[in-house]
């Protein structure tokens, strides 16, 4: 079954940003907590719209990831994009702080 | 509900009755278009104020006839983003001349009041006192405007004009 | 250029603090995102893949260097160093900070810039021909007109909440830059025969995912009734337009849907009503606007300057800069540069702040601190002496801003795609990156000729695909990108609908199918024969062969 996180963007700044284990959330794809299955998956959610309503983030969701390289790569080309930034500015984006 | 009128929280005296519903004899009531159509008679034959209710998609025509029947005439927004009542509204004030009230109800919100009041509503019906209260700043906002409207005040264009005629003719300054 | 006076610059102040309150009440929680997202797109202020984008409003695309110092300042203070210049004459930033935002917008108004109105379903930042004032074709100029259409339009309490968003383009020459068949409402300024002012009014073009070009309404509306008669056409739109449907409720569905005899006919009865009212401008007002864009002071001097003769017989990468980067100018010895920001393998439409600096100084000493932004996605020095063309050119190639490939195969508009773009399906820079190293040399360029290259990465169309010679439009295959090839579109004053040529290529596919594509041209076209002209010759067929057969 696919692996899942959830991705939102942050309210104050609007950056790309994961939620993690402590219900905090991390611009790194890497700190955030895995979930698997449609139930699973739903209960992180409903963490998320807290934060949503906290005024923390905007617009959540869940995004399928892979982690059979050894490295966590969203599925999805658009969210491989979200998680580096532009790929025609290799120099700003989380890619450049790595 | 709580109405602004003239930016204060006053009382509603009127009282919406749904198209099922019997017609109390006594006190203003609004219906709504369908219900006017089908039951003029009874609804003029009835000694008590009457308002008018349209849906977004009711024209100002299909009431500009029967407007000396109305003192309340409400434009419905089922959604903000709804702007036809914008139109209706400035048809009923500039062309039909109506001079009774013209209340926004639905899903109205502080940011859109500035260009309601200057379309020619006067009432602004809203869901809670809270909002209501909070809401009513937002009428002074921004004071200078570009266009003419059904609220007459005067555009950054007549001013200007103004302001020119005024020197030229000498009375400046 | 129009100037701010006191009521003008109380609005734009007024509406920065109206913003500030709403930012504050979204961060203390009295606004939900739903109810604040229209709020902040009213102000140009999006949410984009990556970050917020800012999109800052640069009317009928005229730019100061005061300006254009503060768009540089804000890029470094606020953003990340640069500025993406679009097809709608705008600016957008990419990264700004949704609490730092107020502080821009205040930074724009002490310069009299907005955001306003460049998001929703309101009348947007109006557009016009980036050569105003200073092309020799010109009739009448059109920016006179887009600044009363911008006053007019800007917090129109009638028509801020309209089916959907609503684009307005002015030209005012017979050769039309401002791809005015393909707006909402496109306006030609033109005179009648005793030589007064009026208008062509077409209403009903666009782009998206129902490309259509517009229906003339008005062959010649006199100028005292340009008012009165948009709130017509806007309030026939307003009422009958369609909201069951985002994807039919442009104004062009309206009138395809009621037949164009039918859509006048309502516009005029509605105009019958409202004409001669006080909507329209009192007659000293227009005057008043157009005094701000009397000609500048231009200098007494012959045409053909000899040094700039000199210059081009001297140094050949100058005189290719001049063929393909400079127009002729109304005004005898000067000359219109255009400042090309489609570098070899660069991202078009982005500038730096130290480019935007580097114009604006340029623009100041030059050009009469003025600029001008093409839906191209390119800048324009309106009026250089041609004595000085030379120095000008060279200070731009210090910068890396003196491509000389204006309007050939490396001039492409692309949209943001989806290494920004939160709609998108594909990427298009990258695209209109690959295509520009493939035919980075200018010889191959200038034999290839005339090409316009459009690129969007969603159905939207904001690269305008659809009145590319070639376009192309990204579309996601199974989470692949595909792009889909169209020919044939022109957005000038011969408005055609690129056509499909056959099924879309991948990504990887789509550099070969260009040369691909200009190879056949190259072996069909006669003497003198652009690839524009080629094509309306020869039809799809002989590309649909070489490019289908190859693969």
């Amino acid at each position: 079954m696919a692996m899942q996180v959830i991705s939102a963007n942050r309210l104050v700044d609007g950056l790309v940003v994961y939620m993690t284990g402590g219900g905090g959330w991390s611009e790194r794809i890497a700190d955030a907590q895995a979930v698997t299955g449609k139930e699973v998956g739903e209960v992180a959610m409903a963490a998320a719209r807290v934060a949503e309503e906290a005024r923390i983030i905007v617009e959540p969701y869940l995004i399928d990831i892979d982690e059979s390289s050894g490295e966590r790569r969203p599925t999805r080309y658009r969210e491989l994009i979200r998680a580096k930034g532009p790929t025609v500015r290799l120099d700003i984006g989380k890619q450049a702080e790595l | 509900m709580p109405l602004i009128k003239n930016k204060q929280i006053v009382a509603d005296t009127w009282q919406y009755v749904g198209d099922e519903a019997a017609i109390p004899a006594d006190g203003g009531v609004i219906v709504s278009l369908a219900r006017w159509q089908a039951e003029r008679s009874v609804l003029v034959g009835r000694n008590a104020p009457l308002g008018i209710r349209l849906k977004s998609d009711e024209s100002a025509e299909a009431i500009a006839d029967d407007l000396p029947r109305f003192d309340v005439v409400a434009l419905e927004f089922p959604t903000f983003k709804d702007g036809r009542p914008y139109s209706t509204v400035r048809l009923l004030r500039e062309r039909h001349h109506y001079t009774g009230e013209l209340r926004a109800v639905g899903d109205i919100l502080r940011d859109q009041l500035q260009f309601m009041r200057r379309c020619g509503f006067d009432a602004f019906e809203f869901a809670d006192e809270t909002a209501a209260e909070k809401a009513i700043s937002a009428f002074d906002e921004i004071e200078a405007v570009y266009q003419t409207a059904a609220d007459w005040r005067r555009s950054a264009a007549m001013i200007r004009t103004d302001t020119a005629n005024a020197f030229l003719n000498g009375t400046c300054g | 250029m129009y100037l701010y006076d006191t009521i003008d610059q109380s609005l734009v102040d007024q509406r920065v603090e109206q913003f500030r309150g709403q930012v504050r009440r979204r961060m203390a929680g009295e606004l939900s995102e739903d109810e604040f997202k229209p709020l902040r797109l009213m102000n140009g202020l999006y949410l984009q893949l990556h970050a917020y984008m800012l999109r800052v409003a640069i009317p009928y695309g005229t730019l100061s260097s005061h300006q254009m110092r503060k768009l540089a300042h804000i890029a470094q203070r606020y953003d990340k160093g640069y500025g993406h210049f679009t097809t709608r004459q705008n600016l957008q930033f990419n990264w700004p900070k949704l609490e730092e935002t107020p502080d821009i917008l205040a930074e724009l108004a002490d310069v009299q810039m907005h955001a306003l109105q460049t998001s929703g379903n309101c009348i947007r930042n109006v557009t016009a021909d980036q050569y105003a004032g200073a092309a020799a074709d010109e009739v009448a100029d059109p920016r006179i007109t887009a600044e009363v259409v911008r006053q007019w339009s800007t917090l129109h309490p009638e028509f801020s909440f309209l089916p959907r968003k609503f684009k307005i383009a002015v030209t005012g020459s017979s050769r039309d830059r401002a791809a005015v068949r393909v707006h909402d409402i496109g306006l030609v300024v033109k005179r009648d025969e005793a030589g007064a002012i009026g208008y062509q009014v077409i209403v009903g073009g666009g782009l998206g995912r129902t490309p259509m070009i517009g229906a003339t309404v008005r062959d010649f509306l006199p100028k005292r009734h340009l008012l009165s008669y948009l709130e017509a056409i806007l309030r026939v739109y307003n009422q009958a337009g369609r909201r069951d449907n985002m994807y039919k409720a442009r104004i062009k569905i309206l009138v395809h849907a009621l037949g164009a005899e039918e859509f006048i006919r309502r516009v005029e009865a509605e105009w019958e009503a409202i004409r001669d009212s006080a909507v329209d401008l009192p007659a000293g007002e227009h005057d008043r606007i157009a005094t701000f864009f009397a000609p500048p002071r231009f200098e007494a001097l012959p045409n053909n300057d000899g040094e700039f003769a000199r210059y081009r017989l001297e140094d050949r990468e100058f005189a290719q800069w001049a063929r393909t980067n400079v127009a002729p100018h109304k005004q005898l010895g000067y000359a219109i540069a255009n400042i090309s920001l489609k570098p070899e393998g660069g991202i078009p439409g982005d500038a730096t702040t130290e480019q935007m600096n580097a114009i604006a100084a340029i623009a100041e000493r030059f050009s009469f601190g003025e600029i001008r932004v093409t839906h191209e996605q390119n800048l324009v020095l309106p009026h250089v002496r041609q004595a000085d063309l030379y120095g000008v050119w060279q200070t731009l190639k210090s910068h890396d801003l003196a491509t000389p490939n204006l309007g050939l195969i490396s001039d492409i508009i692309a949209c943001p795609g989806m290494d920004y773009c939160s709609l998108a399906n594909a990427r298009s820079i990258p695209l209109a990156q690959d295509i520009s190293k493939r035919f980075a040399d200018l010889r191959r360029q200038h034999d290839i000729g005339e090409l316009k290259v459009k690129i969007s990465g969603c159905i939207n169309a904001c690269g305008h695909h659809h009145v590319g010679h070639i376009g192309l439009l990204g579309v996601d295959r199974k989470g692949e990108e595909y792009y889909q090839i169209t020919l044939g579109g022109s957005a000038d004053e011969n408005t055609n609908l690129g056509k499909i040529v056959g099924p879309a290529v991948p990504y990887d596919k789509v550099g070969s199918a260009i040369e691909t594509i200009t190879n056949t041209y190259i072996g069909l076209r006669a003497d003198g024969e652009s690839f524009l002209d080629t094509y309306r010759r020869v039809g799809n067929d002989p590309f649909k062969e070489t490019l289908y057969a190859a693969h």
